[in-house]
């Protein structure tokens, strides 16, 4: 995993951990998640960021009852 | 900087499943509940000093997510293991952690009287309304005229009660310091959940006594939902019975609510001294088994007593087991004494070699167990109705009579240890019986000497009628 950083705050969502329940999305504040067509290896399709619009608040984080399947990356804090 | 799960392991060692999720369904509240905990144990620097009791349940394989000690409990007990935590390592940080089928129903009482002795530990109740696990079935949580697999048609409070408010119930209570319901539905009662959590933990770090929250959680599977339905459920319909709120917050009182409980060794706790005693082996002495039996009352009991107490002073092994009933209301009672030079294997008795019946029902129940060459003695008042095994020596002793006659009325049990005695059944010298039988009446010693003439009647009688 990189912790190099455009610059912005910004989600990470682990492929293999994500089970797409979808709490992520529904919770972002600024809707900058969604549900993607990607399916990773347990057969979920996973949620994927929109690449902006990122506040860096990580209710994401909090929703997802996954412990490793979500991060938040901030610069400079 | 990076926000990320803490207080989790790297991996979770769980066979069949991935290295790095959770076994919970999709959209699980359990989850978001456990990187609660995780985050605040870290935060809070008691990590190194937690021990976390899992429950039975979806929840059960908590030992393999959070890096911190654990202890699994059995169906329902996660409140009484966390209650003998609480007292072997006072020290330490102790959170229960339940559902509502663990907590609510088999559980209940085990968390209701920890809650009452305000036991210091975190108890986090998760409760999703129904029994997650085992398929979704009616938990006393449910909630009226929900559906589940053992209520189709709904819940009927009618015949399966109102749901079971845990939070209200506990607040009747008077030691516990901190009471409060949230949820994990949405981000905003996440927040609240999320300062709850780091109370309870608090509250233990600083040894304050028993916190605990109640957490509604969404289960989508078993809510038959995808997790923004099952969270909806939870708000919309779960909250309406299980209103969310701080019931209580003692947290900034003076004096602590929990007990001071100093730990003691086992050494301490047996007597060092007893601890270290062995009992020499004595494989040239016949083993003994004596069953006393008569009405409650009558001091069977005791007699069965004095000769084990007699037989362990003299460094003998001994087994002194009552047999308990409704003999406090008058029944029967009796108890078995076995004396041996071994290790004695069990302390029941099937064939008496020596059987004292004080009443009929005793020699109904125990004379027919007796075998070729063993003993009976009996109180002469009472008729001899019962057909003798063959082989079996019988000795009719007027043990009330000797009693009354020497001023005891209530000394028939001394009477018979002193025939006993004379008979030579007891394969110890008179002055060790006599010595625990003044030993017995030490709380009472003005019947000492009373005891002590019946005794020596009996032995007399017993020489001159019986021998």
């Amino acid at each position: 995993m990189t912790t190099a950083s455009p610059g912005l705050p910004r989600p990470v969502i682990l492929v293999e951990e994500c089970k797409g329940c979808g709490r992520c999305v529904h919770a972002c504040p600024k809707k900058v998640l969604h549900i993607s067509d990607t399916v990773n290896g347990m057969g979920y399709r996973i949620a994927e960021y929109a690449g902006e619009g990122c506040v860096g608040c990580a209710i994401c984080f909090y929703n997802c009852p996954e412990p490793f399947a979500i991060e938040v990356h901030k610069e400079g804090e | 900087m990076i926000i990320r799960s803490k207080g989790f392991y790297d991996e979770f060692e769980r066979k069949g499943g991935r290295r790095r999720t959770t076994h919970y369904c999709a959209g699980c509240g359990h989850g978001i509940i456990q990187k609660l905990i995780a985050e605040a144990m870290v935060d809070l620097g008691i990590q190194d000093d937690t021990v976390f009791v899992s429950p039975v349940g979806c929840a059960a394989f908590c030992y393999y997510y959070l890096d911190c000690g654990h202890v699994a409990g059995p169906h329902g007990r996660a409140a009484a293991v966390a209650s003998g935590l609480v007292r072997a390592i006072p020290d330490k940080v102790v959170i229960a952690y339940q559902g509502d089928g663990d907590l609510g129903a088999i559980g209940f009482n085990n968390a209701f009287q920890a809650a009452n002795r305000g036991d210091g530990f975190a108890h986090f109740f998760v409760n999703n309304a129904l029994y997650a696990m085992t398929g979704g079935q009616l938990a006393p949580t449910t909630l009226p005229g929900q559906k589940t697999t053992t209520s189709p048609y709904g819940r009927d409070v009618v015949n399966t009660g109102e749901p079971l408010k845990v939070c209200e119930v506990f607040n009747q209570l008077d030691r516990p310091v901190y009471i409060e319901r949230v949820s994990v539905a949405d981000s905003k009662r996440i927040k609240q959940a999320r300062k709850a959590i780091r109370k309870a933990l608090e509250i233990q770090k600083e040894g304050k006594g028993y916190a605990f929250v109640e957490i509604l959680s969404p289960c989508p599977t078993n809510m038959r939902a995808d997790s923004v339905g099952a969270a909806e459920f939870v708000t919309k319909e779960m909250e309406g019975y299980f209103p969310l709120g701080v019931f209580r917050d003692r947290s900034d009182a003076e004096t602590a609510c929990c007990m001071e409980v100093a730990p003691k060794t086992v050494e301490e706790i047996v007597d060092a001294d007893y601890a270290g005693d062995v009992i020499a082996d004595m494989p040239e002495l016949r083993e003994r088994r004596y069953k006393f039996s008569g009405f409650g009352g009558q001091g069977i009991l005791s007699l069965g007593l004095v000769i084990a107490d007699a037989a362990s002073e003299m460094g003998r092994h001994v087994s002194w087991f009552p047999s308990y009933g409704p003999e406090q209301r008058g029944g029967s009672a009796s108890c078995s004494v076995v004396v041996s030079g071994r290790e004695i294997g069990s302390p029941t008795i099937d064939h008496p070699d020596v059987l004292v019946a004080m009443n009929q029902p005793s020699l109904e129940r125990f004379l027919p167990t007796l075998r070729q060459g063993a003993v009976l003695i009996y109180e002469s008042s009472v008729p001899l109705n019962v057909e003798v095994p063959e082989g079996v020596n019988v000795h009719p002793f007027p043990a009330a009579r000797i009693a009354s006659e020497n001023g005891v009325a209530k000394a028939a049990n001394t009477a018979l240890l002193g025939c006993m005695v004379e008979l030579g059944l007891l394969d110890m010298p008179e002055a060790e019986i006599a010595e625990a039988l003044r030993r017995s009446f030490s709380a009472k010693p003005k019947l000492i000497d009373s005891n002590m003439a019946v005794f020596e009647a009996a032995k007399e009688y017993a020489r001159k009628e019986l021998s």
